[in-house]
């Protein structure tokens, strides 16, 4: 059931709630049960780590030929993002055209609209990224 | 003597795009820049694909939590008002109150009044905070209005909102009182399941807008013994930048306290985020002690008055993480027609389910 799938994300994915290790202070997100550094040693020590949601871009690509759940967006860039804490994610880069974009722009969180399951189904909602002026 | 219920802090949010009227008329073969200006409408704004009220109304109710050091945990109540809430039944405020770290111990829920739905949630949240049952309410107004192509609705209907943070303690606007006007009106409407609201024309005016305002203008007058002069600045609702300064000016406002409270003409009609932007616009641009005189209309029809009162918490709110709103209303990408369609979900598409 993809509600099930994306409700159990959603504080995750709402508010950027990652985990970091208590044995490294790596910081993961999305949130893992276990550091693969650290592994058994780390068990019981990832703990809750509210994150700034800012950060820079390690690269980017615009998409010409995307998703089909994104046919209205094309073109849209994607980017991978170094946080703040150290994690780094995939994610949107919204309001902009990819010429905007360089290595090293800085970044932070907004909400948006992840996608939906088709008309009648469930919105799902989460983070993209905007560019700090 | 109860405590004053008033504004902790407030945060506004319009979209990225704009479309101008000219652009609009140009479609429909007829010009759009006179027909603008005869709207008193130079360009509205579009959300883009990937926004929606609850996204609209989270980005505004984040930026007031910015601006303060109140807990979201200690937020009792999250009410959105709007006439596009994405889902027919399923809360935009529960979703909203998640992301701002305000569930789950709280109640919410989804308001409706045309155009007036923010200022309604801001009389619930001053109900419940007066009385005690809650410490805070997040009151918020946000609309992706809807406006039928080729109709004058196409050159107004646009997207935004505001959210306010209503309680007791730290105010930086005190709400010296509240009142409403309401009547039985068919002005303007859509029935369940149609994508676009149809109004009555020229019905929406007289009868309508103008008669609501002016009443619920006059019961504030009496009611707090006030003249248009005791106030620094009057905000009306504005489903077009001329009906707000037709009727403010003939209560006898002058242009200077007319100015920031008009949004309009460069963003829209953000219906149940007009007021409440024009709030925060007036709120960014006061003084300690200034007194802003506000009328809300929602088509139905109702009015919603409120007296405010500027405190000196406003500078402390400033020095933490505030950004003026002009921020957002001056920084704008242009949209063709065509794109504008797209984005709005005007085009038929295949293949998607």
């Amino acid at each position: 059931m993809p509600e099930a799938r994306f409700w159990r994300e959603n504080q995750a994915r709402y508010n950027m709630i990652g985990h970091k290790c208590g044995k490294c202070q790596k910081v993961y997100f999305p949130p893992r049960d276990m550091c693969p550094k650290c592994r058994r040693a780390s068990m019981g020590k990832m703990e809750k780590i509210q994150l700034t949601g800012k950060g820079s871009v390690v690269s980017h690509t615009t998409v010409h030929e995307g998703l089909p759940e994104f046919q209205m967006q094309i073109p849209y860039t994607m980017a991978i993002i170094e946080l703040e804490e150290g994690a780094r994610i995939t994610g949107q880069i919204v309001d902009c055209n990819g010429e905007c974009v360089k290595i090293g722009s800085e970044v932070e969180t907004v909400f948006r609209k992840l996608g939906e399951e088709g008309k009648s189904g469930i919105i799902h909602y989460g983070y993209k990224f905007k560019l700090i002026e | 003597m109860m405590d004053k219920v008033g504004i902790v802090s407030y945060g506004g949010y319009v979209p990225h795009y704009r479309i101008e009227a000219g652009a609009i008329g140009a479609v429909w073969g007829i010009d759009g820049t006179a027909r603008g200006k005869s709207l008193g409408i130079i360009r509205k704004s579009v959300p883009s694909p990937d926004e929606d009220v609850i996204t609209i109304s989270v980005e505004a109710a984040r930026k007031a939590m910015r601006c303060c050091n109140t807990d979201p945990e200690d937020i009792g109540a999250v009410y959105v008002g709007s006439e596009s809430h994405p889902y027919a039944v399923k809360p935009s405020a529960t979703i909203v109150a998640e992301a701002i770290g305000a569930a789950p111990r709280m109640t919410a829920a989804d308001l409706e009044f045309a155009c007036k739905a923010g200022t309604a949630g801001i009389q619930i949240c001053m109900g419940l905070v007066a009385s005690d049952m809650i410490k805070y309410g997040m009151a918020i107004g946000a609309d992706t209005s809807q406006g039928a192509p080729g109709d004058a609705l196409e050159y107004s209907a646009s997207a935004g909102g505001a959210a306010f943070l209503i309680g007791k303690k730290n105010l930086m606007a005190e709400i010296n009182t509240t009142l409403s006007f309401t009547t039985d009106t068919p002005d303007f409407w859509r029935r369940e399941g149609q994508l676009y609201p149809r109004h009555g024309g020229r019905f929406t005016g007289t009868p309508a807008y103008f008669k609501h305002i002016n009443s619920c203008a006059q019961m504030l007058f009496e009611k707090m013994g006030t003249k248009p002069e005791d106030y620094a600045h009057a905000i009306f609702h504005q489903p077009n930048g001329k009906f707000p300064l037709r009727v403010g000016k003939a209560m006898g406002f002058s242009d200077g306290q007319l100015e920031h409270g008009l949004l309009t003409p460069v963003i829209g009609n953000t219906y149940s985020g007009a007021v409440p932007l024009a709030l925060t616009n007036v709120l960014d641009h006061s003084e300690p002690g200034d007194r802003i005189f506000v009328i809300s209309y929602g088509s139905g029809a109702g009015s919603d008055g409120f007296d405010i009162t500027v405190t000196n918490r406003i500078k402390k709110l400033r020095k933490k993480g505030w950004k003026p709103l002009s921020e957002m209303v001056n920084d704008y990408q242009l949209l063709d027609y065509a794109t504008y369609a797209k984005f709005r979900g005007k085009i038929r598409m295949g293949g998607i389910a």
